[in-house]
């Protein structure tokens, strides 16, 4: 499904991500870990297409399409996701204008019929309750006035109502309490299927406990040092990433 | 916009006049042609006044109107580059021609076709609006009889006891409202663009709402449908007796091809007692390509009465057109516990300039007034908000709530707000909330990883930004509206 080969990026002149190569197969969950200033939210920001990184070496594909030459709202059409560690405001625009308008921009993408609006409150209600959010707060401005926990939970909301294919989860993980913890948790196990995959980043090995990964990679100053199953999480946990990446 | 003077257009009186010219008569006042010469004069305005069939005292008043005009300065206050203007190098008067008639719509300006078609407008209507031929005709045998729903909407404000007529047709039906009103809030002399329009106005509209009618319909509905050609000058006069209601709305959310380059229109609102008024407007003139070149001078004088206790007036204005526009709606508080009320949006984008803002003037006790300005500025636009809130010394408990937001898009555009506050009563309550902001990339980037194109999700994040206005116009225009507010800002965004 999404093929890194040798990518190098930058963030203004500064070399991040110095040759990295990943695959991620349908059905499979990754999670990456490593430092702070590995190059992990670089990595996000770069598959989602965000303005200011420049790739300078290597290729990255989508489905066997090039992932680098589509704008972040065609590669969303895709059906690549991007969860925010900082989901961002949007005063004045309700969670679920944000949400139809979104769908429909990408089925329109994608040469597909707009979704009713029946069928879509309906799978609002469904895909709601399972996270916690009640209606009242939907109808408020994007993020507006959410605790960063809410902010997460509508983060994972958003996840189940777009149904991408790849799921790339930046730092879900952080700031949440045990409870919310599990309860994005319990979003993202929801998305997990077959056909679709999940490329969880994070700093800390909790969430994985909750999601358990297929793979679980190491990336650090730029690059992929490591890649094992879930107990490398385990190891990283005890050792740090100092032992490990050394 | 460019430094030189620039000639004002009236494609229409050209061509009349490169009709006429082959005739031996030449350009003299003859009452038969119908295009006065250019320039402007006296005899222009009994030109114009006679062509109209206007009573005497109607003349008198243009007439005197002229000649203030002539010694007034033209205001210099607000923060707007206007080209010098030659009022001896333009037409005041020519009689409607028919529009140059396409004969489909393939032969329309796929830019005009292409907004008609973001608007989402039928096309039926959209070959009204671009003058296609047979376009009524077509109409008529569409699904929607445009004529008989417009006759239908005629018949039931008669049945109301609604008078809504031009004010042309009012002046000669109902002679005593129109002179006991015409300029009892905009008075001849209060401004040069004002006085101007007094002296040469062309047509415009008046309604009258008699004592405890709420008018039936939204008087919208009815302009939606019969999409007619405004006037350079126009005039209008709105007046809600007591207990009366009346919601207007003017201007379309579609670009209107109008070569007029000086539109200097005047508004009256009259409320008495317990009535209300809602004035809503949607102005989308052109604004000028995207060098600056061309576009609308929009020079505007409203002005509402609250004469009567607990009388209440609405201004919503959604402003995306016009090269300069330059206007206040007003709301003198006279009556006690009047309301006043102004809720505006202006965009400006590439050379654009947008001096608007409101006046409340608090004349009675308890008299109340909210002011939403929303401007967003992108391109190499300038755009500012100047509010005067007054309470006179007899406003005993008057209060005022005012909020100027302004979104700057690029880094290029200005946002501009001017408050003016002269409180003559201690009791006075104001209070005033502004703040600046710009689109961040990190909203954009996120609208965008969720499936908008760069165009939709500045579009969405400006609606979001001006929401509190949109939900103040009816149902129909706000969805218009809407759509309107992300054409406008098209190509703003890197």
């Amino acid at each position: 499904m999404l093929v890194i080969e040798n990518l190098h990026a930058n963030v203004g002149d500064k070399p991040i991500l110095k040759g990295l190569s990943l695959i991620v197969n349908a059905g499979e969950v990754h999670a990456i870990m490593g430092p702070n200033g590995a190059g992990k939210s670089t990595l996000a920001h770069v598959l989602a297409g965000r303005e200011g990184y420049t790739v300078t070496q290597g290729t990255a594909t989508f489905d066997g399409k090039d992932l680098l030459d589509l704008e972040p709202h065609e590669r969303a059409a895709a059906g690549l996701f991007l969860g925010f560690q900082y989901p961002v405001e949007i005063p004045g625009v309700s969670n679920l204008l944000f949400l139809r308008t979104a769908l429909n921009a990408q089925r329109r993408l994608r040469g597909e019929p707009e979704i009713s609006g029946a069928d879509f409150m309906k799978k609002v209600r469904t895909e709601s309750a399972v996270l916690g959010l009640d209606m009242e707060m939907l109808k408020r401005g994007v993020n507006v006035g959410f605790s960063g926990g809410e902010k997460k939970r509508n983060e994972a909301f958003q996840l189940g109502m777009l149904e991408p294919k790849l799921a790339l989860l930046d730092e879900t993980d952080s700031g949440l309490d045990i409870d919310a913890l599990r309860i994005v948790s319990e979003g993202i196990n929801r998305f997990r299927s077959p056909e679709r995959a999940v490329l969880l980043i994070t700093h800390y090995q909790r969430l994985l406990d909750h999601v358990r990964p297929d793979y679980v990679h190491v990336l650090a100053d730029g690059r992929i040092v490591e890649t094992g199953g879930p107990d490398l999480a385990l190891r990283l946990e005890a050792q740090g990433y100092e032992g490990i990446a050394a | 916009m460019t430094s030189e003077t620039e000639t004002l257009r009236n494609p229409q009186a050209s061509a009349a006049i490169d009709e006429l010219s082959t005739y031996k008569w030449g350009f003299a006042t003859d009452i038969e042609q119908d295009f006065a010469p250019k320039g402007l004069n006296e005899d222009t305005v009994r030109f114009i006044s006679a062509k109209k069939n206007e009573p005497e005292w109607m003349l008198e008043w243009r007439l005197k109107a002229y000649r203030i005009w002539l010694t007034l300065p033209t205001p210099e206050w607000a923060k707007l580059k206007i080209p010098p203007i030659d009022y001896q190098d333009a037409y005041y008067f020519a009689a409607p021609k028919a529009k140059p008639t396409l004969a489909s719509l393939d032969e329309l300006d796929p830019e005009i076709r292409r907004t008609y078609e973001k608007l989402g407008i039928p096309i039926e209507e959209q070959k009204v609006l671009a003058g296609v031929e047979g376009a009524r005709r077509v109409a008529v045998d569409a699904v929607f009889d445009s004529v008989s729903v417009a006759t239908t909407f005629r018949e039931e404000l008669k049945r109301a006891g609604v008078i809504f007529l031009s004010i042309s047709e009012a002046m000669r039906e109902y002679p005593d409202l129109v002179r006991k009103h015409l300029g009892s809030v905009v008075p001849v002399r209060d401004n040069y663009f004002a006085c101007l329009n007094a002296a040469v106005f062309s047509d415009g509209t008046f309604v009258y709402v008699p004592k405890g009618v709420r008018c039936p319909m939204e008087l919208s509905t009815y302009f939606r449908i019969n999409a007619e050609n405004t006037g350079q000058f126009e005039r209008t006069l709105i007046i809600a007796e007591e207990g009366a209601y009346v919601s207007y709305l003017e201007g379309c959310t579609a670009p209107m091809r109008d070569e007029n380059q000086l539109h200097a229109a005047v508004v009256e609102l009259i409320a008495e007692t317990d009535a209300e008024i809602k004035y809503s407007t949607v102005q989308n003139w052109y604004p000028g390509d995207k060098d600056g070149k061309g576009g609308i001078y929009n020079f505007v004088t409203k002005r509402a009465l609250c004469r009567g206790a607990r009388s209440k007036v609405s201004w919503t204005q959604v402003e995306t057109g016009s090269a300069i526009t330059w206007k206040y709606p007003s709301c003198v508080l006279a009556g006690e516990d009047s309301v006043g009320e102004f809720y505006s949006v202006a965009v400006t984008n590439n050379y654009q300039q947008a001096d608007t803002g409101t006046k409340m003037i608090h004349l009675g006790k308890g008299t109340t007034s909210t002011i939403i300005s929303k401007g967003i500025s992108a391109g190499r636009s300038d755009n500012s908000y100047r509010g005067l809130v007054r309470i006179g010394p007899s406003a005993e408990g008057a209060r005022n709530f005012t909020q100027c937001d302004s979104l700057l898009i690029g880094d290029k555009s200005g946002a501009h707000t001017i408050p003016y506050i002269e409180v003559k009563n201690p009791s006075a309550i104001i209070e005033h909330e502004a703040t600046t902001s710009k689109i961040s990339e990190d909203q954009k980037f996120y609208a965008m990883s969720r499936g908008l194109n760069s165009e939709d999700a500045v579009a969405l994040i400006v609606n979001g930004f001006c929401k509190e206005v949109l939900q103040q116009l009816p149902m129909e225009f706000a969805v218009e509206a809407q759509k309107l507010l992300g054409i406008s800002l098209e190509g703003s965004v890197g």
